[in-house]
């Protein structure tokens, strides 16, 4: 009935070459699982829906309405959309973490470490299904807002942009989650520090408000702060406003390499 | 001499002055190991004997601190990846991913381990079917039984034809029956592969009938090591593996040692997925 044969001894040299050529089959098999839960279970999805909808209904509508907050010629509602769909990208990569965590926990971490993957590929593929899994609710946002009246682009080549920032932003915060996961070791005390974090990262950002009218600490912040460049970018990207795209990338480039590195040579300590 | 270099099966696994330290507990002391290939080897102990910490060193979970550990000749320190190539591990907890089918849990496998593309879902199919949950491969994993999570966990370590299966307690938690069913699939896998085991178990009996040596676990330290048979032999006549443990150890599995810590963790082992 056992019908499993023994394989050959593979060949060791080269094998940070050969690693670094399998590195896409790596990103791509865990970006398929990511997939495959999302496909198992939908509930999630809709109901990581529910904030960012009531943040674009309520505040968004009511701020539109009595034109507080001054956003030049484009409409709250269209200045604040790109705005939150950072955010909701920004609490579910925030979240992977703790799904490292917890995948230590059961045990799986484990057995991911023995198979023969670097732990940087393997922080990489986490990096990629975060911002997967962040397209996946970005895409029903953005039909909440387009549902609302907000003015998207129409533009493909946008819309890519758009794609390509939400991966990288993802993939940074996934990592910074991942880092401190490394570093804290365990579930309860990440979600302290996740929650403790993630809304100061929405508020000191130009998600909600325009820099300009920012208190001069708030625009330091701000500018430190790589869910600024991330907005700036989609808000450029998806419906018009001024923004400096090639900036917005090198920023969100250089913070997910860092954030890769870092949690990679910190995701074996979870596993000791 | 010439004749006895000829004799020696290749070794699967060399372990030499193993020292491991959690901060000032000495968890591992001074281990010497050896695995022949094709051997079913068995590391027995009570609870913080080491026997976990002895494998997660030999699967490159842990750093070497101390001593020398080759795989199938490569050193663990310096060889990772070809060593995690050549082993297929199960850890001591049941650790399959719950929010994924069976197949789709295999099939990640067989992507890390690089199973070429073209025969991926056939040898996804093979292990499934070698284990016995072709009728089960598409439900979640989350509605296994433990008995089958496990069986799953074997097909996870199969997928890549390893040279070296790694068990920590395999059977842990199950009931007599799914016990007795993962050791048959390892022994029919031994029986139509000649793959190396080592294994860990606190159940005496099971070691005594699935290795043909075992390795006695103690505070760290290996007391006694040989073929079962050889082992009884010692203490004369009628003697059962449970009074060779207790001769070398001055203690019964039951009783010794067992920090919180340690029970704790085996309870964990015990429970269903996520
Ligand atoms: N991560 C850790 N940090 C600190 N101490 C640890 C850690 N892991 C294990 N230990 C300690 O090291 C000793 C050996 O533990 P180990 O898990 O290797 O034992 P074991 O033989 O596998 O026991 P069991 O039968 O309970 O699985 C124990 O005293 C345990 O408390
Ligand atoms: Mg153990």
């Amino acid at each position: 009935m056992t019908s499993v044969r023994l394989g050959e001894p593979h060949a060791g040299s080269g094998e940070a070459v050969a690693s670094l050529a399998r590195l896409p089959n790596r990103i791509g098999a865990l970006c398929l699982v990511e997939l495959q839960k999302l496909r198992h279970d939908r509930t999630e999805l809709v109901t990581r829906s529910i904030q960012p909808a009531l943040w674009l209904l309520i505040f968004g509508t009511t701020f539109t309405r009595i034109r507080a907050i001054p956003t030049g010629n484009v409409p709250y509602l269209d200045f604040l959309a790109p705005g939150i769909l950072a955010q909701s990208a920004l609490f579910i990569s925030i979240f992977f973490g703790i799904q490292v965590i917890w995948e230590r926990d059961a045990g799986v971490l484990a057995k991911l470490l023995v198979t023969p993957t670097p732990r940087a590929a393997l922080v990489t593929a986490k990096a990629f299904a975060a911002g997967v899994r962040a397209i996946a609710q970005v895409v029903i946002v953005l039909v909440l807002a387009a549902l609302l009246g907000v003015d998207l682009t129409v533009n493909p080549l946008r819309w890519l942009a758009a794609v390509l920032v939400v991966v990288l932003g993802s993939a940074f915060f996934c990592c910074l989650s991942i880092t401190i996961a490394g570093l804290v070791l365990t579930r309860e005390r990440l979600m302290g520090i996740g929650q403790a974090i993630t809304m100061p990262l929405f508020f000191a950002s130009n998600a909600l408000y325009p820099v300009a009218i920012m208190p001069v600490w708030l625009k330091v912040l701000s500018r430190v702060n790589p869910l600024s460049y991330e907005v700036d970018a989609l808000r450029g990207m998806l419906v018009g406003t001024p923004h400096n795209l090639a900036l917005d990338v090198v920023v969100l480039v250089v913070a997910a390499a860092a954030s890769i590195s870092v949690a990679s040579a910190l995701l074996g300590r979870l596993a000791r | 001499m010439a004749e006895q270099v000829a004799v020696r099966r290749a070794t699967a696994l060399r372990a030499s002055g193993l020292i491991y330290r959690f901060g000032q507990h000495v968890a591992v002391d001074h281990v010497d190991l050896d695995v022949a290939a094709g051997e079913a080897f068995g590391l027995l102990g009570p609870n913080g004997a080491g026997k976990t910490t002895t494998i997660r060193i030999m699967t490159t979970l842990l750093p070497v601190q101390e001593g020398e550990v080759d795989v199938f000749g490569r050193d663990v320190r310096r060889a990772k990846m070809a060593v995690r190539r050549s082993i297929g591990y199960l850890p001591q907890q049941l650790s399959a991913d719950a929010a994924l089918t069976g197949r789709e849990n295999v099939a990640l496998f067989a992507r890390l381990f690089d199973v070429p593309s073209r025969e991926r879902r056939d040898r996804v199919a093979e292990v499934l079917d070698a284990v016995g949950l072709t009728p089960s491969a598409d439900r979640l994993a989350k509605t296994y039984s433990g008995g089958m999570v496990r069986r799953l966990e074997l097909a996870q370590a199969l997928v890549n034809r390893p040279r070296m299966l790694i068990l920590d307690e395999p059977t842990i938690g199950l009931d007599p029956i799914a016990r007795g069913d993962v050791w048959q699939h390892v022994r029919d896998l031994r029986e139509s592969t000649g793959m190396t085991v080592l294994l860990t178990t606190h159940y005496m009996d099971e070691a005594d009938q699935m290795c043909d040596r075992i390795a006695l676990m103690h505070e760290g330290s290996i007391r006694a090591c040989g073929p079962p048979d050889e082992l009884k032999a010692t203490l004369g006549p009628g003697t059962t593996l449970e009074e060779v443990f207790r001769h070398y150890t001055g203690g019964t599995l039951d009783e010794q040692g067992g920090s919180f810590r340690d029970v704790r963790q085996t309870r964990r082992t015990a429970r269903r997925l996520g």
